[in-house]
């Protein structure tokens, strides 16, 4: 908890925080920091900044530290947080708001096998319409270089008929439209 | 009774037990699936972590392939896919611009009017857990199952509104309906580590012993789930675990659609349980079944179901 010091300008109502409502609708402002989302977080115990501390700062306009963070990357969505926050803040739909906010202004994701697999299963999607788990995970490896990883659950998998050996397209043109309409909107409402 | 079916990219591939279970029950309980055509992927976790409005439009897109069934109800069996369509519908409902948004670019346009449902919010309904109680006449008292829940089956509950958010009971109910012995223990609804099993694993490894542990503890021979993911992680994951930790668990998990065919003497292999990476064969009843079983098995003519024991009962 000694990590959020910091020698920058702090103003309150931040222009990153009303970013942050920009993107997600979710106003950091209403915290009063009772420490219950970083509590009852799982995965708070391999967090840079435990969720409190990670909105605290949104709200104090400590954008650096926010989309450079370990943690945005490390929530594991199971909105444990948003279900128990006594002032209706969707912190879990914060997390996703910085990691949208960092990779639009250039942050290096602190953790980019997470970053990796989030573009190689949508691209799947893309193409495929539904998921191809043996393909995004081969793609997956081809992004991290990890290719011994889990070789022998595959194999394992693969015997047990869990893995689908081909895709089916069946959707895939459907899929792919939505993908690029959403592209173009997100474009269109960029240059606004 | 007819329900529009998304099964979503798991529940074919990873979780084809669940598909599986859950249509050989089906037909039993009186649901009929019909499977949404060309449905598609729901985006999961790694669509609401790129971009928010296909994190709804994806979801949008099949619910508006329900509308065009002319369907109601739709029945989403995996917790994940059951979390994003709910989403979809709850922030496009609430929100005219947000509707506005979404139906720019889903076609046809969303009109907000599909109910999404998940199996275990049908079969908990008081009617439903009466017929389970004919139907399931095998005897499974040898099992002590831990109900786990997961994430995302009920959070965040004002946009979920399914079962009680910390400590649901739908599962417990509809299996003890089917005369499994279900258990009190506190991990019902933590967090196996869902998305992070390809990527951060140790995260995976940790909070999945956590529930195993808790699951044991609580004197479980089994887990019962409704979540591919969570599937994956306790029962695919489990000797990585085992290894690591040099402890045994030996806990077979089950979808609880599988439990309940089991129940109904549906046999183990249409019901997907050899592919199960943890054994489950020393909790299974014996097969092949008895022809005297079968023969006691007489059915209902009053309410076309069958009924225990023989005789002229109604």
């Amino acid at each position: 908890m000694n990590r959020a010091v910091t020698t920058e300008r702090i103003t309150p109502n931040s222009g990153f925080a009303k970013a942050i409502l920009g993107e997600s609708g979710v106003d950091v402002n209403l915290c009063y920091q009772c420490g219950k989302c970083a509590a009852g977080c799982p995965v708070a115990y391999v967090m840079d900044y435990p969720p409190a501390q990670l909105i605290h700062a949104a709200r104090l306009g400590l954008e650096d530290l926010v989309l450079s963070s370990k943690t945005i990357w490390l929530c594991a969505a199971c909105e444990t947080c948003t279900t128990r926050c006594p002032q209706d803040v969707d912190i879990a739909k914060v997390m996703d708001a910085a990691k949208i906010l960092g990779v639009a202004r250039g942050y290096r994701p602190a953790l980019g096998e997470v970053r990796a697999f989030h573009k190689a299963a949508l691209a799947n999607v893309r193409r495929f319409g539904r998921m191809w788990e043996a393909g995004m995970i081969v793609s997956l490896k081809l992004r991290t270089r990890r290719f011994t990883k889990d070789l022998d659950l595959g194999k394992r998998m693969l015997r047990k008929g869990k893995l689908r050996l081909f895709p089916t397209l069946r959707g895939a043109r459907r899929a792919a439209r939505v993908f690029s309409r959403v592209e173009k909107a997100e474009e269109e409402r960029e240059s606004t | 009774m007819r329900y529009a079916y998304y099964p979503g990219c798991s529940l074919h591939s990873t979780g084809s037990e669940f598909d599986l279970s859950l249509r050989a029950v089906s037909p039993r309980l009186g649901l009929e699936l019909e499977e949404v055509e060309g449905w598609i992927c729901c985006g999961s976790t790694p669509a609401h972590s790129v971009s928010g409005l296909l994190a709804l439009a994806l979801p949008v897109a099949n619910l508006s392939l329900v509308e065009r069934m002319r369907r109601e109800e739709v029945v989403v069996p995996c917790a994940s896919c059951f979390r994003r369509l709910k989403a979809g519908h709850h922030e496009t409902t609430e929100s005219p611009e947000v509707m506005e948004r979404v139906n720019a670019v889903v076609e046809p346009p969303y009109q907000g009017t599909v109910e999404i449902r998940h199996p275990l919010e049908i079969l908990s309904a008081p009617e439903m857990l009466r017929r389970i109680s004919t139907l399931a006449t095998k005897d499974l008292s040898h099992l002590r199952v831990a109900c786990y829940y997961g994430c995302l089956l009920t959070r965040p509950p004002e946009v979920m509104r399914f079962d009680r958010h910390e400590y649901p009971m739908s599962m417990d109910t509809v299996l003890r309906a089917a005369g499994i012995t279900t258990l009190e223990w506190n991990s019902k609804t933590m967090c196996c580590g869902a998305a992070f099993s390809l990527t951060e694993t140790e995260i995976v490894y940790k909070l999945t012993a956590d529930i195993l542990e808790e699951a044991r503890a609580a004197g479980a021979n089994a887990s019962a789930v409704a979540c591919p993911l969570c599937h994956a992680n306790l029962d695919t994951r489990q000797s990585e675990i085992e290894e690591r930790l040099e402890r045994t668990f030996g806990l077979p998990a089950f979808y609880f659609t599988q439990l309940l065919g089991l129940a109904m003497g549906i046999p183990a292999g249409r019901l997907g349980i050899g592919k199960h990476l943890v054994d489950a064969g020393g909790l299974l009843p014996p097969e092949p079944e008895p022809l005297m079983e079968a023969a006691s098995v007489v059915v209902c003519r009053e309410c076309d179901l069958p009924t225990r024991g023989g005789g002229n009962r109604e």
